[in-house]
């Protein structure tokens, strides 16, 4: 399978810890999950699933720290079928009296190459793997996307770039840490209820290698 | 009419003695970043002043109406009228049977979009019980960031009057308080933005919408005047326009194609005539068009 390579960078990232997502807290690095949103943010259609395989990390981790109002409600559906089915209503969120404040602990100044490939869904003979690769790297070497990437909230868009194969290889990091568990991806098999999995994360020399999804390494 | 490009969006605005977004961690200093000593501005705070500028012109009718208020520009009518979704019958018609179909979430997310221009503009998330139920909208923004670093300067203030007779007799009826404020002399900020197409189409924001966008980001600091701001303007809107939904160059490369930069470079900026922007339309990629709708 074919292995594509992206350098994405920006000035901040927020890849919030599930268990600290109230104050945000990002993990030290780009998740699975997140680096998958790229490459689908580029080009992706239903036949095809990306899984990413490696991480480089190729600036120091280093962290910000930003309070900003936000509100805490949501548009309740429930108010707005009845407006629609009236034809009058009251909707509208006054953010004075549905304010927080929340802190948050971001990443900046980051750049990633992220490694993925795709895998196809379904054998029906239309889809030619090669066609959809194809597609891929045309979107990502004119710089299309279907909607601009970001970094793990949609405030930190970033930069994304094409590595060709005759590129020369990054430079990571060169540092080796464990990172704990991390957020792997969520698990859409059941759609009304998906399910977080989790790996161990732990960077070589500025290098994750991420396994496989059906691997016993992920846990739920 | 739903978009036919994408296209992305660099925001040059200043402000003059004023704060143009206090931290709420720093006790409403103006944000700075503290590594570099760049002033910044959230992406949350520019969109507010969208939300209110278009409110101010629209007067809060659908499909005009903003969603998420603040309660300065709030009118008198609380009970608002909703059209029943003219051009929704068609709206739910043309999409496929299967988002259709089913739950009624689709179709109140529909109406949503088309009744509140800041649902169909940046998305909103919609409360269901199940994963589903959000917008995500066309237009993004980035945190805005100073040319050169700020400095925040302290003001103290007094006040001639104190606001609890509690607080009088402490002072003998000398009745004096005293305040904080704080500025940034000078600061350009730069933001950039960008608009997809194909969240367009999901939303249903327009050309027509566009427009107004483009009007908010030109005008928004004319009607956001208030004590602690200074005098804030926008200097400059560049948008890059792709001839196609999916894009024709890389946004960041586009980007650096403005730069604002001192025009003496050892010299403390304190006006806009401090910096010279330069704009480099050479040899745009192919199928990318610069339009300086301020500037």
């Amino acid at each position: 399978m074919q292995t594509f390579c992206l350098e994405v960078s920006g000035d901040f990232a927020c890849f919030t810890r599930p268990e600290m997502k109230v104050e945000r807290v990002s993990y030290d690095v780009i998740t699975p999950s997140a680096a998958r949103a790229v490459f689908e943010a580029i080009f992706w259609k239903p036949a095809i699933r990306w899984h990413i395989r490696r991480i480089e990390v190729l600036k120091p981790i280093r962290w910000i720290n930003l309070r900003r109002n936000e509100v805490s409600g949501v548009v309740p559906a429930g108010a707005v079928k009845s407006a629609m089915k009236q034809g009058k209503g009251n909707l509208g969120m006054y953010v004075e009296e549905d304010r927080q404040q929340r802190a948050g602990l971001f990443l900046r100044d980051v750049r990633y190459r992220l490694h993925a490939e795709f895998e196809m869904l379904n054998n029906n003979p239309e889809n030619n793997p090669l066609k959809f690769a194809e597609m891929f790297k045309r979107r990502a070497s004119k710089g299309q996307c279907f909607n601009q990437p970001y970094l793990g909230t949609r405030e930190f868009s970033c930069d994304f770039r094409l590595v060709e194969a005759d590129t020369a290889p990054a430079q990571p990091l060169p540092e080796t840490r464990e990172l704990g568990w991390m957020l792997y991806d969520m698990d859409f098999a059941d759609t009304t209820n998906p399910m977080p999995r989790f790996f161990q994360a732990n960077m070589q020399d500025g290098v994750i290698h991420v396994p496989a999804w059906d691997s016993e390494e992920i846990r739920g | 009419m739903s978009l036919q490009n994408r296209y992305d969006f660099v925001l040059l605005f200043d402000v003059k003695d004023g704060n143009p977004n206090g931290d709420p961690d720093a006790g409403n200093l103006p944000r700075v970043d503290a590594e570099t000593g760049q002033g910044l501005v959230t992406d949350v705070s520019l969109k507010r002043k969208v939300r209110n500028f278009i409110g101010l012109l629209k007067e809060e009718q659908p499909p005009y109406e903003i969603y998420v208020k603040e309660k300065a520009i709030l009118n008198k009518q609380h009970e608002r009228a909703y059209q029943a979704i003219p051009g929704g019958a068609e709206i739910l018609a043309s999409d496929d049977k299967k988002r259709k179909g089913g739950d009624k979430v689709e179709e109140a997310r529909q109406w949503m979009c088309h009744n509140f221009y800041d649902v169909r503009t940046f998305g909103a998330v919609m409360s269901t019980g199940v994963n589903c139920g959000q917008v995500r909208g066309p237009v993004q923004m980035t945190f805005a960031r100073s040319v050169d670093p700020v400095i925040a300067s302290e003001h103290s203030i007094t006040r001639m009057a104190v606001a609890t007779e509690k607080e009088a007799e402490k002072q003998d009826g000398d009745n004096r308080t005293m305040g904080r404020k704080f500025t940034v002399p000078y600061g350009l900020y730069v933001a950039h933005g960008f608009i997809s197409a194909h969240l367009a189409d999901q939303t249903g924001f327009s050309d027509g919408d566009l427009e107004l966008l483009w009007q908010a980001l030109g005008n928004m600091f004319e009607h956001d005047r208030s004590a602690a701001r200074g005098e804030m303007s926008t200097r400059g809107l560049y948008v890059f326009k792709h001839d196609s939904k999916l894009g024709n160059a890389q946004a960041f490369s586009l980007f650096e194609r403005i730069k604002a930069e001192l025009k003496d470079k050892h010299a403390v900026p304190r006006h806009f005539s401090d910096y010279t922007v330069t704009v480099d339309a050479d040899n745009l990629p192919n199928g990318v068009e610069l339009l300086t709708l301020v500037g």
